[in-house]
C-alpha cells in the first residue's frame, strides 16, 4: 500500500531523487545546534495558534460596551479589539489557552532566536560562506521583535496602549520628520482610531509573510552551506560528521517539535500571561506601576530609563532637540548595526577569506568571545534597566541607585566584561595546552631509582587531544604597501585592529612540542621548559595537526 | 466582606429618596471631618461615643509606645511628626497594620505584624481623636464588597494604579520608597489609607472620591483578590518582567535541557 502510494506520487512528481538527496543529508550532533530549530518550531506554533485567534479577534477601535462574562469590566466602554480579546479569553472555548500559548510561544520564539544567534556568534559560524545567512537571521530577529510588538499592542488594553504611547513619543522625538511620521502612522493625533487595524495588517499579513520567506531562504542556505561542526577526530573543513536526516534527524526534528509544543502548552495551561482583564481598556490617563514591554523590547524601554535627566535642549530658540529620546535611539542603533555587520567587520580585520565549516570553541578566539560578552553586557544593562522599578522594590533598593548602577554598567561594564572574558579565554587555552602536553594529573607519585619523586601524568587519548589542538592560529596582519608602493592609511587602521584582535593568543600545540613533551617524562627538569613554551604571546612554528 | 458572591452592580438612582438624603448627610459629615483634618481648621468633633476609660488607657499606651517620637501631647518631635488632627482613622491604620510603632528609621515604615490587641489600637485611636478632631473610623456600610466592581476597577486604574499597579501588586517610588502590595489588606485599612494618606500616599478626600467611590474600589480590589486568577498562576501579577524572566529561566531552560537530552548519545 505504502509502496503503491509512493510510486504514484513519484511517477507524477519525481520527488524520490529529492527525498534521497535530502534523506542522506548529514547533520552534526550538538545540543546548541538545535536552538534554531526550537525557534522554527516556536514560529510554527505561533502561526497555528495565531490563525485560531484571527477567527475571533476584531481589529477595530470602534467603541462598544462590554457585555461578556468578566464581571469587573461589564458595562464598560472599550474598543472592539479589547472586547473581542476579552471574549476570546472568557467566552470562546479554549480561547484563553490558545491566547496564552500564542503569547508564551512568542516570548520563547525570540528568546530562542537570540540564544541561537549567540551560539552562531560565539562559535564563529557566521564566517564565510555563512555571512549572508547571519544577515538573514538578523533581519528575522528584527521582524520577530516587530511581530511581538504589534501583537502586544493589538488587545488595546491599558498596558499595550501605554507601550504604543512610548513608541509614539520615540517617533515624535525624531527631529523634523518625527511628528509627521507619527501622524501618518496613527492617522492623526495619538491614539486615533486607525492604529489597531494597521498593526493587525502588519501582524498577520506583512511580517509573517516576510518571516516565512526568510525562514525558507535561511533553510536553503543551511542546506547549501551544510551545518558547521565542532572539531573532533575525523572532522575536517571538508566533511560533516553526524547522522543522516532519514531516519535519525527527521525523527529528532519531529520529536523536538512535539517537545517544544508540549513545554509551551504546559506553561500556557499553568501560568497566566498578559492578563488584560486586570489592565482594563486603554485610556490615555492612567499608567500602571510595573508598565513594561514584553522582554524583547525591554532593552529599548531600559535605554529610555537610563538617560540622565535634562539632556534635551533648544536650538536657536526654535527647535527642541530631545536628546533624552535621541540618545537611547542612538545607543540602540549602534548596537544593532554592530550585530548586523559583525561578520564583515571581523573578516576585514582578520583578513581571513577562507571558508570555515569547523565551529570555533569560544575560548580559541578570545577577542571575539570577549567582544560578544561585552555586547551582551551592554544589551543586558539596558534590558535590566527596563525592570528598574521591580528591582528596587524586590531587592529593597532605591530606584535612583538601581539606575545609577546600571548607567555605570552600560558604560563601563562592556570594557570590564571584555577584559575579564579575554583573560578567562586565555587561561582556558593555557589549561588546554597544559592538558595536551602533560595529560591529567593522576595523583600517583613515583619514586625514581635515583631518589627523585615525580607525579605520573595520564596522557589524553587521541580523540580528546584532537579536540583541543584542532584550531586555527592567526597572526596579526602586517602592513603591506599596495601595488603602487604606498601604504594606505586605512591599511594602517586595519593592521592596528588586527594586532588588537590577535596580539594575545595561545598557539595550538604542535606535533613537535607534543613529541618533546612525551620524551621529557624521565627527567623532571623539562617541566619548566614546557611551561615556558606554553606562555602567552609565543608565535610558535606553523601549526600542523598531530 | 459579607459573602464572596458578587451581586450585580447597583445602579445609582435606584435607592429610596431617604437613602439619598442619608448618604448626602453622611457625605457631608465625612467631607466636613476630612476638611477639618487636613486644613487644620477645627470643624467639630467626629468621634462618636468614646468612653473616658478607653481614652485614659489609650493615653497610657501612647505614652509608653508612641510619645518618644510624637511627643507627650502629640506635638511631635524631631523624630516624628505631630499627631494633632490625624484622627482615629490614621491611628487605626498605622498601628493596625503594624507600621507604627516604627522598628527603625528608613525610607518608609514597612508593614509588619501588629503587636497590639484590637482594644489597645482602639484605645490609642480614641485618645488621639480625643485630643483634637480628625477623620474617624470608616462606617461599616462603606466597607462592604457590594459596590460596583466595574466602576471601582476604573477608579482604581485612574487614581491608584500608577503606584500600586493595576492588580494592586505594588510598585516602586523614588528614594527607596514604595507603594505596597494591597493583597491581604483589609477593607477597613484600605478605606483608612485613602482617607488619611499615610506616608507617601496622597489623601483621597471625600470630595475627590466619595465614600461610595471608595466602597466601589474596595469591592473591585476584593473581587480581584478573592476570585481565582482566570489564566492560572499569576507570577505575582507583576506584568511582563515576571513573564519574561519565567520564559527565559523555566521555559527556555526546560527546552535547552530537552535539546541536550535529544542530542545525547546513547551509551
Amino acid at each position: 500500500m505504502t509502496g503503491a502510494v509512493s510510486s504514484y506520487i513519484d511517477e507524477r512528481t519525481s520527488i524520490s531523487g529529492f527525498v534521497k538527496l535530502m534523506g542522506r543529508k548529514v547533520f552534526p550532533d550538538h545540543w546548541s545546534f538545535m536552538l534554531g530549530e526550537v525557534a522554527l518550531w516556536c514560529f510554527v506554533i505561533i502561526l497555528v495558534t495565531g490563525t485560531f485567534l484571527t477567527f475571533f479577534f476584531q481589529a477595530s477601535m470602534a467603541e462598544v460596551v462590554y457585555e461578556g462574562s468578566y464581571t469587573p469590566l461589564k458595562g464598560l466602554e472599550m474598543s472592539a479589539a479589547m472586547a473581542s480579546t476579552l471574549d476570546i479569553s472568557f467566552d470562546v472555548r479554549g480561547g484563553l489557552l490558545v491566547r496564552q500559548i500564542h503569547h508564551w510561544a512568542a516570548l520563547l520564539f525570540i528568546a530562542s532566536i537570540m540564544l541561537h544567534m549567540a551560539r552562531v556568534f560565539f562559535t564563529g559560524a557566521f564566517r564565510k560562506p555563512r555571512e549572508l545567512n547571519w544577515v538573514i537571521g538578523f533581519v528575522m530577529w528584527i521582524l520577530a521583535m516587530g511581530e511581538g510588538f504589534t501583537g502586544y499592542s493589538l488587545p488595546d488594553d491599558l498596558l499595550s496602549g501605554n507601550g504604543l504611547r512610548i513608541i509614539d513619543g520615540l517617533i515624535k522625538g525624531i527631529p523634523v520628520v518625527g511628528t509627521w511620521i507619527s501622524y501618518l502612522l496613527f492617522g492623526g493625533e495619538f491614539p486615533g482610531t486607525q492604529i489597531i487595524g494597521r498593526l493587525y495588517t502588519l501582524h498577520i499579513l506583512l511580517l509573517p509573510a516576510l518571516l516565512v520567506a526568510l525562514v525558507g531562504l535561511h533553510m536553503v542556505f543551511l542546506i547549501v552551506h551544510k551545518h558547521t561542526q565542532f572539531p573532533g577526530p575525523g572532522r575536517t573543513n571538508d566533511n560533516v560528521v553526524g547522522y543522516p536526516i532519514l531516519p535519525v534527524y527527521g525523527a529528532k526534528m519531529g520529536g523536538t517539535f512535539f517537545i517544544v509544543f508540549g513545554v509551551i502548552v504546559a506553561i500556557a495551561a499553568l501560568f497566566a500571561i498578559n492578563p488584560i482583564w486586570n489592565y482594563g481598556p486603554y485610556d490615555p490617563s492612567p499608567v500602571s506601576a510595573g508598565t513594561q514591554p514584553d522582554w524583547y523590547i525591554g532593552f529599548a524601554d531600559g535605554a529610555l530609563r537610563l538617560v540622565p535627566p535634562g539632556w534635551e535642549f533648544v536650538l536657536f530658540d526654535t527647535w527642541t532637540v530631545s536628546m533624552n529620546i535621541l540618545a537611547p535611539i542612538i545607543a540602540i542603533t549602534i548596537w544593532i548595526v554592530a550585530v548586523m555587520f559583525y561578520p564583515f567587520i571581523e573578516q576585514w580585520i582578520t583578513g581571513d577569506r577562507r571558508e570555515h565549516h569547523l565551529a570555533d570553541r569560544p575560548r580559541n578566539v578570545p577577542t571575539r568571545t570577549a567582544i560578544g560578552v561585552a555586547g551582551i553586557v551592554y544589551y543586558g544593562a539596558m534590558f535590566v534597566a527596563a525592570s528598574s522599578d521591580l528591582i528596587a522594590t524586590h531587592f529593597k533598593m532605591s530606584m535612583e541607585n538601581v539606575i545609577h548602577i546600571l548607567q555605570f554598567t552600560l558604560i563601563a561594564g562592556p570594557f570590564i566584561a571584555y577584559f575579564i572574558t579575554k583573560r578567562i579565554c586565555l587561561a582556558l587555552q593555557k589549561k588546554d595546552r597544559e592538558l595536551v602536553l602533560h595529560g591529567y594529573e593522576s595523583g600517583r607519585i613515583v619514586r625514581l631509582p635515583g631518589g627523585e619523586f615525580i607525579e605520573v601524568h595520564q596522557p589524553l587519548d587521541e580523540y580528546e587531544r584532537w579536540r583541543l589542538v584542532d584550531f586555527n592560529d592567526y597572526k596579526p596582519l602586517m602592513v603591506r604597501p599596495n601595488s603602487r608602493g604606498q601604504i594606505n592609511p586605512l591599511e594602517r587602521v586595519r593592521a592596528g585592529l588586527s594586532r588588537w584582535f590577535f596580539e594575545d593568543r595561545i598557539a595550538p600545540v604542535t606535533a613537535g612540542e607534543l613529541a618533546r613533551a612525551h620524551d621529557g617524562h624521565d627527567s623532571g627538569s623539562t617541566h619548566a621548559n614546557e611551561l615556558a613554551t606554553a606562555g602567552q604571546g609565543v608565535g610558535g612554528p606553523p601549526h600542523t595537526n598531530p | 466582606m459579607s459573602s464572596p458572591r458578587r451581586r450585580p452592580s447597583r445602579r445609582r438612582g435606584r435607592r429610596s429618596p431617604l437613602a439619598t438624603i442619608a448618604l448626602i448627610a453622611l457625605g457631608l459629615v465625612f467631607t466636613g471631618s476630612g476638611y477639618a483634618a487636613f486644613s487644620a481648621v477645627s470643624a467639630g468633633d467626629t468621634a462618636v461615643a468614646v468612653s473616658q476609660e478607653s481614652v485614659e488607657r489609650g493615653q497610657k499606651l501612647f505614652a509608653a509606645n508612641c510619645a518618644t517620637c510624637h511627643g507627650m501631647s502629640l506635638e511631635g518631635t524631631e523624630a516624628g511628626p505631630t499627631l494633632i488632627g490625624v484622627g482615629a482613622a490614621s491611628v487605626d491604620f498605622q498601628v493596625g497594620t503594624g507600621r507604627m510603632p516604627l522598628a527603625n528609621t528608613g525610607p518608609q515604615a514597612p508593614e509588619k505584624p501588629n503587636l497590639f490587641s484590637e482594644e489597645d489600637v482602639q484605645a490609642m485611636a480614641d485618645y488621639v481623636a480625643s485630643v483634637s478632631p480628625g477623620p474617624g473610623l470608616p462606617e461599616e456600610e462603606y466597607l462592604q464588597t457590594t459596590g460596583d466592581a466595574t466602576r471601582g476597577a476604573e477608579l482604581f486604574r485612574i487614581n491608584c494604579a500608577m503606584c500600586h499597579n493595576v492588580a494592586g501588586a505594588g510598585g516602586a517610588l523614588t528614594e527607596g520608597k514604595y507603594a505596597p502590595s494591597l493583597k491581604g489588606t483589609s477593607a477597613k485599612h484600605i478605606y483608612e489609607a485613602m482617607v488619611t494618606g499615610p506616608q507617601n500616599m496622597p489623601v483621597f478626600s471625600d470630595a475627590n472620591l466619595t465614600p461610595e467611590d471608595k466602597r466601589d474600589i474596595i469591592t473591585a480590589l476584593k473581587y480581584q483578590e478573592e476570585t481565582p486568577a482566570p489564566g492560572g498562576f499569576e507570577l505575582g501579577a507583576l506584568g511582563p518582567v515576571a513573564e519574561g524572566l519565567f520564559a527565559w529561566i523555566f521555559g527556555l531552560g526546560a527546552i535547552v535541557a530537552l535539546t541536550v537530552w535529544i542530542t545525547a548519545r546513547a551509551n
